[in-house]
């Protein structure tokens, strides 16, 4: 059952200053199962957060089109919730009010919010934080109050946009347990956007490597290590044996982005 | 040792501000008691305290302070309660940005002092005349800098509540507003202080009451003390006004600061 389908979808920039135009991305074709994790993961600049951007409907594709349950994706909706890399709770409310932000556009009463809010908070360990401001949180707790916000929604698909990559070597650990652990928990379908490749398969049912720019999906490696995950996982001879696949993809394609310029 | 940049104590903050203070009073004493300058054209300290006092004794200067702090608070709300929306709209809404931009920075550069013999046509020499100068002076300003801020609204802000389900209108309402709201008290304090330019000016033509009016009445007089005392009370006031709009920015606002 495919819950997400990306068929032929490209993206190229208009030049700027009369320049040539930018090819970000070529025809890309994807078919997501529900509950499937996927990580696409690829060097910087190969078109991959504009892929997710494209999912989530907050850029066009230049070609083709996304069809999330069917319906085609034309704007940007509470269907597909984001998770960016730069933090963008909103500042002006605490982190209950943040994590509450989509269940008040959507109309739902204070009391049914506060369940709800409360249900998140616990889940992503912010408890006794409810009152904070932004400010006043780690990058860390920012993300993870981003997570909740983004949850909270209950989106048909969860997308994230290198959620962790502002983030120290640890928290980012933490960060992707405790993700993973939502997701072995409550199922939902993820996209999750990285350049980290022990990362990329750590999260991930499938990897989707894409290549340098112009960005195009080379390659589709399924991930069966057993759930649950654990971080000591990282050091299995499976894990090791994935990574030094992926990496050897990887390298050829920073080599190459690295030639272009 | 001074560093770039170093913040100072709090203690040393207070000492340093009132020190210059001190110092300046002390440098006009020293200018005007020592006999440096001419006494006709310019009070010293002492002399300016005594008229400052009979003017608030015998002429009810108080009468005067107050009506000039309406006509600048009137003429203000009225500023604001026009430019806070028109700025809004003008950041959120490019089309109507296109259509009022050109012609507010335009505006912007007419001098409302120039406006006061058209205003005094208009609207005479009353209360009207008063706030409307003060109105000119300040509505173009605030709806220009607003809009500035409102179109400086973190796009990624606007983007997650896109992905939350946020409509256009929720997204001004509730990502562009709230955003920008110490943005925008920021700039009424500021503006507030150029409204105090354009009352003096309006009450220095055509009125016969408030601090402008006792000031070029005692011009005609050579009373220098009483112009220095009513320049002085103008200061003071902005200063406390000043301070409480900042008190009141930070207690409405305590996300920004935390």
């Amino acid at each position: 059952m495919t819950k997400l389908a990306i068929e032929n979808v490209s993206r190229t920039f208009a030049g700027t200053h009369g320049g040539q135009p930018v090819k970000a991305l070529q025809p890309a074709n994807l078919s997501v199962n529900a509950n499937d994790f996927i990580t696409i993961l690829g060097p910087s600049g190969c078109g991959k957060s504009t892929l997710l951007r494209i999912v989530a409907g907050l850029d066009r594709p230049s070609t083709g089109r996304v069809l999330l349950d069917g319906r085609e994706v034309r704007r940007p909706g509470p269907a597909r919730g984001m998770v960016f890399q730069s933090y963008t709770l909103f500042p002006w409310l605490t982190v209950a009010d943040n994590i509450a932000f989509g269940l008040r556009e959507k109309g739902m009463p204070e009391k049914e919010r506060r369940e709800i809010v409360a249900s998140y908070v616990d889940l992503v360990g912010l408890k006794g934080f409810e009152n904070h401001w932004p400010k006043q949180l780690s990058g860390g707790m920012q993300q993870r109050t981003a997570i909740a916000r983004a949850l909270a929604n209950d989106p048909e698909i969860l997308l994230l946009d290198e959620p962790f990559g502002a983030l120290d070597n640890q928290t980012r650990g933490l960060m992707q347990e405790l993700l993973l652990g939502i997701w072995e928990k409550r199922k939902k379908t993820v996209l999750f956007v990285t350049h980290d490749i022990e990362e990329a398969i750590f999260m991930a049912s499938r990897v989707i490597v894409m290549s340098a720019r112009p960005g195009r999906i080379k390659s589709d490696v399924a991930v069966d290590l057993p759930h649950p995950r654990l971080y000591t996982i990282k050091t299995s001879p499976e894990f090791s044996a994935l990574k030094a696949r992926l990496t050897e993809e990887i390298r050829v394609e920073a080599m190459r982005a690295v030639e272009a310029h | 040792m001074m560093r770039p940049l170093e913040p100072v104590s709090p203690l040393l903050r207070v000492v340093l501000g009132i020190g210059f203070f001190v110092l300046f009073v002390a440098f006009w004493a020293w200018m005007t008691l020592g006999g440096y300058v001419n006494r006709v054209f310019l009070a010293d300290p002492f002399s300016m305290l005594r008229d400052g006092w009979r003017l608030l004794v015998e002429d009810n200067f108080a009468l005067d302070i107050l009506i000039t702090v309406w006509r600048v608070v009137g003429g203000f709300v009225l500023a604001s309660v026009v430019a806070v929306p028109i700025g809004i709209m003008m950041g959120a809404w490019k089309p109507v940005e296109a259509l009022l931009e050109p012609f507010v920075s335009f505006a912007r550069y007419l001098p409302a002092s120039a406006f006061i013999p058209l205003l005094i046509l208009w609207a005479g020499v009353g209360e009207v005349e008063k706030l409307l100068v003060i109105f000119v002076g300040s509505v173009f300003q605030l709806i220009l800098i607003i809009a500035v801020s409102i179109g400086n609204t973190r796009r990624d802000l606007v983007e997650a509540a896109y992905t939350l389900g946020s409509s256009s209108g929720g997204i001004v309402r509730r990502v562009i507003v709230p955003a920008n709201a110490p943005a925008i008290a920021e700039t009424l304090r500021l503006v507030l202080g150029w409204a105090w330019t354009y009352v003096i000016v309006a009450e220095l033509i055509g009125a016969s009451s408030g601090i402008g009016y006792m000031i070029i009445n005692s011009q005609s007089r050579l009373a220098t003390g009483q112009i220095i005392f009513g320049i002085i009370v103008i200061g003071l006031i902005g200063l406390i006004s000043d301070t409480a709009f900042k008190a009141l920015n930070r207690w409405l606002f305590p996300w920004s600061l935390a």
